[in-house]
C-alpha cells in the first residue's frame, strides 16, 4: 500500500519538500520512514528468534535423550503458577495492542493508562516468577553444588509432588540429569524473564514520555516498536509454557 | 473479524496512510487467546499418550500466530514486512530441521 502512494508522493514533492518535526529529512514520507523502522525492529526480532530458537534446540534434543528426568522435572512446575502467569502475559499483549491503539488515535489518557496497565501486569509476571523460582532455590532444585536428586530417586519424600503424579523412584544416573531439566528452565524463563525486565524498564520511562504527550503528536512509532517488542516476548512464552509445563505430565 | 476501518484511516491523522487496527480485533483475539490457554491447559489433563505434545505445540502456534498477525499489525503490514517474517520463521525451521536430521540418524544402522 505505502509503497507506490510514497513514489507517487516523491514525484510531486521533488526537492525540497515540507515534512512534520518527526520526519527525517532523508525519508520522502511519514510514511516510509515508518515502514523503515518497522523493517528494522523485525529483523532484531528475527535475531531473538534465532537466540532463543537455540534454547529451544537444545531443549529439544536434551529431552529425547533424557526423557525420564525431563519428565519428573516437569512434573515439580506448578500448573497453577504457570497458567496464571500465561493469563497475566497474554492480557499485558492486550493492554499493549491498546497503547498502540490510543497513540495512534491521539488519546494521551487511554495511552497512559494502558502503559500503566501493561507496566504493572509485566511485573505481576515477573513477582509469579520469582514465586516459583524461590520453591526451586528451596527445594535444591537449582544445578550447581547444592543441588539435591532426592524428590527424583525417593519421589516419596516430596509429597505435594508425588500425590498428584506417582512418579517412580529414577536411579542416580538418571536422576542427576534432571540438572540438564532445571539448567534450561533456569536459561529459558530467565532469559525471558531478563527480557521482561528491560521491557518492564522501557515502559517505566515510556509512561512519562507519554503523560508529557509525546507520542499522541503523530509520531507513535516508538510505541508501536516497543510493542513489537512485547508481543514477541508474550509469543516465547506462549511456546515455553507448553513446553515446559503441559507435555510431560502423563507418561 | 471482517474489516474493522480498513483503508477508513488514511486521514490526516497519524503517520499518512497508516491502517489502524481497531480495538474491537484486539478485544476478540484476546479472548480466542485466553480460551486457547483455558484448552491447552484442560487438555494437559488427559492422557493422550504423544498426542498431549502435538495438541499443546498445535494450539501454542496457532495462538503465536493470531499475536503476530493482529497484535503485530503483520495482515495489514506490507509486503516487506510480511516476506520478512516469513522468511525468518522458514529459516528457523530448517535449522531446526537440519539439527533434527542429525541427530536422529545418528544411530541408523547401529539397531
Amino acid at each position: 500500500m505505502p509503497d507506490s502512494t510514497a513514489i507517487v508522493q516523491g514525484a510531486e514533492k521533488a526537492g525540497h519538500h515540507e515534512h512534520p518535526s518527526y520526519q527525517r529529512h532523508h525519508f520522502e514520507t511519514t510514511a516510509q520512514q515508518f515502514d523503515a523502522t518497522n523493517f528494522a525492529m523485525w529483523i532484531f526480532l528475527l535475531t531473538e528468534i534465532m537466540f532463543f530458537g537455540g534454547l529451544f534446540m537444545a531443549y529439544l534434543i536434551f529431552r529425547n535423550w533424557y526423557y525420564p528426568a525431563f519428565v519428573v522435572g516437569s512434573h515439580q512446575l506448578s500448573m497453577f503458577w504457570g497458567t496464571a502467569n500465561t493469563t497475566v502475559l497474554i492480557v499485558s499483549s492486550f493492554t499493549m495492542a491498546m497503547g498502540v491503539w490510543c497513540a495512534e488515535k491521539r488519546l494521551k489518557n487511554g495511552l497512559v493508562w494502558s502503559l500503566i496497565l501493561t507496566f504493572l501486569l509485566g511485573l505481576g509476571f515477573l513477582g509469579i516468577k520469582s514465586i516459583e523460582w524461590t520453591e526451586k532455590v528451596e527445594k535444591h532444585h537449582v544445578p550447581g553444588f547444592h543441588y539435591s536428586i532426592q524428590s527424583f530417586t525417593n519421589p516419596a519424600s516430596d509429597p505435594e509432588v508425588y500425590n498428584e503424579y506417582h512418579d517412580n523412584p529414577l536411579p542416580p544416573d538418571m536422576a542427576a540429569h534432571t540438572q540438564v531439566y532445571f539448567f534450561l528452565y533456569f536459561a529459558m524463563t530467565g532469559m525471558h524473564a531478563l527480557h521482561m525486565v528491560i521491557g518492564v524498564g522501557i515502559l517505566s520511562v515510556m509512561i512519562f514520555r507519554a503523560w508529557a504527550g509525546a507520542y499522541t503528536g503523530g509520531h507513535f512509532t516508538f510505541v508501536e516498536n516497543f510493542g513489537l517488542y512485547w508481543h514477541f516476548v508474550d509469543i516465547i512464552w506462549i511456546f515455553l509454557y507448553p513446553l515446559l509445563y503441559l507435555i510431560s505430565r502423563h507418561t | 473479524m471482517s474489516e474493522p476501518q480498513a483503508h477508513a484511516n488514511a486521514s490526516p491523522h497519524g503517520e499518512d496512510q497508516h491502517h489502524i487496527v481497531s480495538w474491537r480485533v484486539y478485544l476478540v483475539i484476546v479472548l480466542i487467546l485466553l480460551a486457547a490457554t483455558g484448552t491447552t491447559a484442560a487438555v494437559s489433563y488427559i492422557d493422550l499418550g504423544v498426542f498431549n505434545a502435538v495438541v499443546a505445540l498445535a494450539i501454542g502456534v496457532t495462538k503465536a500466530t493470531l499475536v503476530v498477525l493482529f497484535f503485530m499489525h503483520v495482515k495489514y503490514s506490507t509486503r516487506l514486512t510480511k516476506l520478512t517474517v516469513f522468511s525468518g520463521i522458514f529459516t528457523f525451521l530448517v535449522l531446526i530441521a537440519m539439527t533434527l536430521a542429525d541427530y536422529i540418524t545418528r544411530a541408523w544402522g547401529s539397531w
